[in-house]
């Protein structure tokens, strides 16, 4: 149930809003103030559970190694037999073994979990090692370095030539990407679309590495035209950020004044809806040999 | 007598301007469409979120204008002016920011008695409708938990109820903001965090919690006076034996399967049959432990009898889902014409981006349609049931499998009677999901993957026609690139002929309903959904942004 995205997004949106704040004046005179304390205070998503001394994690990882590991999996995370121990409501619930040692000592026999001769004493140790163990949502997805290349690069190449060559090129704009961009990863979300910025940790490009921005033109009724990068736009005001640096904006009105936007990067939009995935690790395999 | 009678209304308007009346709500009231308050999250049972109130109307939206706005303070300390904070909790964390924690008000406000009643995460206020100014302000000291956007309140006779974090249902005094009682209604040892707006329904008060590691959903029905719970639904089978299990690769990836209750759902009077949808499976993405079935009754919406407990029908608007696609949307009841023949139907845009119409009695499949036209997760086909089916080349790869994001998400839809249309706020969006574990198990929760975004193609306000599924219009947002794109809001549509709601760039607008075509607009930033009620012959339209709430009426 993540709503992450659509808040965070929200917020970002708030805070562009912020800046470039038009329109009505809200009157709301609030000061700027601290509330509570000075500063925010640890939250985690669950408990957070001291730490047993090293010597009991020891203790009780080795004691559940022995006992407890052939079903329920080394790491607890659940094997062919025994279900994952991490998830448990009985372990999550437990605080110091006084819900496990129950089940270890018997009371489960009828759904296959066999009774285990471990003292209490013992299964407080294996409680605070299973206590240790990180119980989360989400995971770190550099965790185990998995490669994302697995298309193929002759394949890739072609599908460049065919597709990309017309703006691209190996030897001109493309040359050396993979040795600025060693990253493969970073590489396949930038090639798909460069420059999303503020977003997913990409934004920060490589020294040499350049994405023309978006412009329009606006031609208002008088016939005047007006040049400059497209800073923002909604229903309401245009606003271009002119050659000699300085901020426009235009008031719109239904179709006035006349909107023509300039987006260099119009094509990898269209293009997001014809790729195959195959085409897409394809291409990435072809530039990561671009050294 | 004219004379009179003009004395005798000016008594009451007299009256009615005196602030704090009873501040009480009689829940059969609820049965009863009002226009002088908003008294449950979707201003009625039906979710519609369609006011039929016209003194705001499209000859004269243009001198819509800010009545009052204010803002309000979370935490402790209590704004200039304001009263002093009323403090309770069982946690010792007085959470004010910090990275991950929701500090705006994105849920409902209630209006009762000219009296609002607004939450953020740990904060509950009661503010005067008539002029912004703070009644009190109730503070949760909190044990932990996520801090994600808190729905709203819910109201029963002259009390108060609020969802915190860490998994407390509270009940305050409306008047005076004092805590009656507090009772836990999930686990925060199993990870469970809290944040749906209750919803009262007679005598039952229906809670719901949230979860992202692998614990069951359920939705219980309290006591509105003790908190004892009446009934408890599990939206997964709990054991060998129950329904559904048999989607499932056993009962222990059955009772670890989420499928949590976050989100409000609709309710129908003439059949006592409460309609909500429940969230994702879990474990979300690497789903090889639920086995290859539905997975029931998770991504579903659900119809259940609010004095038994028990499920009527249910039809899974997303089976064995993998990409934490909630169906926690809120459900639109419809009475009108379909085939001819008038009919009492639900409506629900889905956060996989699919809409559907069934009979809201039976639960049958009448229509399957798409909120938007860059979906690519499922395949072309719909199954037997009219479901989609998903496409699972587009779960994830190693080296990343580009695919639709959320179309929609909890920021409620609306249905106007007038046009036929149901507005969806949704967005087009694509991203790679990489998967990041080798481990066969796959992971827990939302784990195992990686989204990274590539682009948005643009948010929108989507017109679907219930008749046929199909998009009748869309308007779509301009944004320059540099702009953030996201920003999903709820929707208000009046007899007015107006249609409110926020853009991705901070405009609140009025749009025509027919059409799209924008009539009106104030640059707030709108962080949660419009609402419109009448206060001493004022039509008044709500919205909060962040910390603010912004009332405007006719100038």
């Amino acid at each position: 149930m993540m709503e992450d995205q659509a808040v965070s997004d929200h917020a970002r949106t708030i805070a562009g809003a912020l800046i470039l704040a038009v329109g009505v004046s809200t009157g709301a005179q609030t000061p700027q103030r601290q509330a509570g304390a000075t500063q925010a205070p640890r939250l985690t998503n669950f408990p957070d559970r001291p730490k047993a001394p090293q010597e009991v994690l020891d203790r009780g990882r080795g004691m559940f190694g022995v006992n407890c590991a052939f079903c329920h999996g080394s790491d607890a995370g659940g094997g062919e037999v025994g279900p994952n121990l991490k998830r448990s409501t009985i372990v999550l619930d437990d605080q110091a073994g006084e819900l496990i040692a129950p089940i270890v000592h018997g009371a489960r026999v009828d759904k296959g979990m066999p009774r285990i001769d471990l003292t209490d004493a013992q299964i407080a140790d294996i409680a605070a090692w299973l206590h240790s163990l990180p119980v989360t949502a989400r995971t770190d997805p550099n965790a185990e370095n998995i490669n994302i290349v697995t298309g193929d690069a002759k394949d890739g190449e072609a599908y460049f030539q065919k597709t990309c060559a017309k703006c691209h090129s190996a030897t001109g704009d493309l040359q050396g990407i993979a040795s600025k961009l060693t990253n493969s990863k970073q590489l396949q979300q930038w090639w798909l679309m460069p420059a999303v910025s503020g977003r997913s940790g990409m934004s920060t490009l490589p020294a040499g590495l350049h994405v023309p921005e978006v412009t329009a033109t606006v031609t208002l009724s008088s016939g005047e035209t007006v040049q400059g990068v497209l800073t923002r736009v909604d229903d309401f005001d245009i606003w271009l950020t002119l050659s000699d640096g300085t901020l426009r904006a235009f008031e719109r009105n239904g179709d006035q004044p006349k909107l023509e936007v300039h987006d260099p990067l119009a094509q990898h939009r269209e293009l997001l809806l014809k790729y195959t995935d195959k085409n897409i690790h394809d291409v990435t395999a072809y530039l990561v040999t671009l050294k | 007598m004219k004379r009179v009678l003009a004395s005798i209304s000016a008594l009451f308007l007299g009256i009615a301007l005196l602030p704090a009346q009873s501040q009480s709500l009689d829940p059969a009231k609820l049965l009863k469409p009002a226009t002088d308050s908003w008294p449950t999250y979707s201003g009625d049972y039906t979710g519609r979120r369609y006011s039929p109130l016209t003194q705001i109307n499209q000859s004269n939206v243009k001198d819509l204008a800010l009545a009052w706005a204010t803002r309000l303070a979370s935490g402790t300390v209590p704004a200039p002016g304001a009263p002093p904070v009323i403090v309770g909790g069982e946690g010792t964390l007085a959470v004010t920011g910090g990275s991950g924690i929701d500090r705006g008000i994105r849920g409902a406000v209630l209006q009762v008695d000219g009296v609002l009643y607004a939450t953020m995460p740990d904060n509950v206020w009661a503010v005067d409708a008539r002029d912004g100014h703070e009644i009190w302000h109730y503070f949760w000291k909190t044990k932990g938990g996520t801090h994600t956007t808190n729905k709203g309140v819910g109201m029963w006779k002259n009390w108060i109820y609020v969802e915190m974090a860490d998994n407390y249902l509270v009940c305050l005094d409306a008047k005076t903001g004092k805590e009656r009682w507090h009772k836990s209604i999930s686990n925060f040892d199993e990870q469970y965090f809290s944040s749906m707006a209750p919803i009262v329904i007679g005598n039952h008060l229906l809670v719901g919690t949230g979860n992202d590691l692998d614990e069951p959903g359920f939705l219980q029905s309290l006591d509105p006076d003790t908190g004892e719970r009446q009934w408890i639904f599990y939206t997964v089978p709990m054991k060998a034996g129950d329904p559904g299990i048999e989607t499932w690769a056993n009962a222990d990836a059955s009772s670890h399967g989420g499928g949590n209750v976050w989100v409000p759902g609709s309710y129908d009077p003439d059949t006592h049959l409460y309609i909500f949808g429940t969230g994702n499976p879990t474990a979300a993405y690497t789903s090889q432990l639920r086995g290859p079935g539905d997975n029931l009754y998770t991504c579903t919406l659900v119809a259940i009898n609010v004095d038994t407990g028990k499920m009527a029908w249910y039809y899974q608007t997303s089976p064995h889902d993998t990409h934490d696609f909630d169906s926690a949307q809120t459900p639109i009841l419809v009475d009108g014409d379909f085939n001819g023949k008038p009919r009492r139907m639900v409506l629900t845009g889905a956060r996989n981006g699919y809409f559907f119409v069934l009979d809201r009695t039976t639960g049958e499949h009448l229509v399957t349609g798409k909120l938007s036209n860059t979906i690519n997760w499922s395949k072309p086909d719909l199954d037997k049931n009219g479901a989609p089916v998903h496409d699972p080349e587009k779960d994830y790869a190693i080296g990343g499998a580009l695919v639709n994001g959320s179309v929609t998400n909890f920021p409620p839809p609306a249905f106007s009677p007038d046009t036929g249309l149901m507005y969806v706020p949704t967005s087009d969006n694509y991203h790679m999901v990489y998967l990041t574990t080798t481990d066969k198990r796959g992971a827990m929760g939302l784990g195992g993957i990686q989204e990274v975004p590539v682009i948005s193609f643009g948010s929108y306000v989507t017109a679907m026609d219930y008749k046929t599924g199909k998009i009748a219009w869309q308007h779509r947002y301009p944004t320059a690139s540099t702009q953030p794109g996201g920003g999903l809001n709820g929707m208000l549509v009046t007899a007015g002929k107006l249609l409110f709601t926020g853009d991705p760039s901070g405009n609140f607008i009025a749009f025509d309903p027919a059409n799209g075509k924008p009539l009106w607009h104030s640059h707030v930033g709108v962080s949660n959904w419009p609402e419109t009620y009448m206060l001493d012959g004022h039509q008044y339209v709500l919205v909060a942004s962040n910390d603010s709430l912004y009332a405007f009426r006719l100038n």
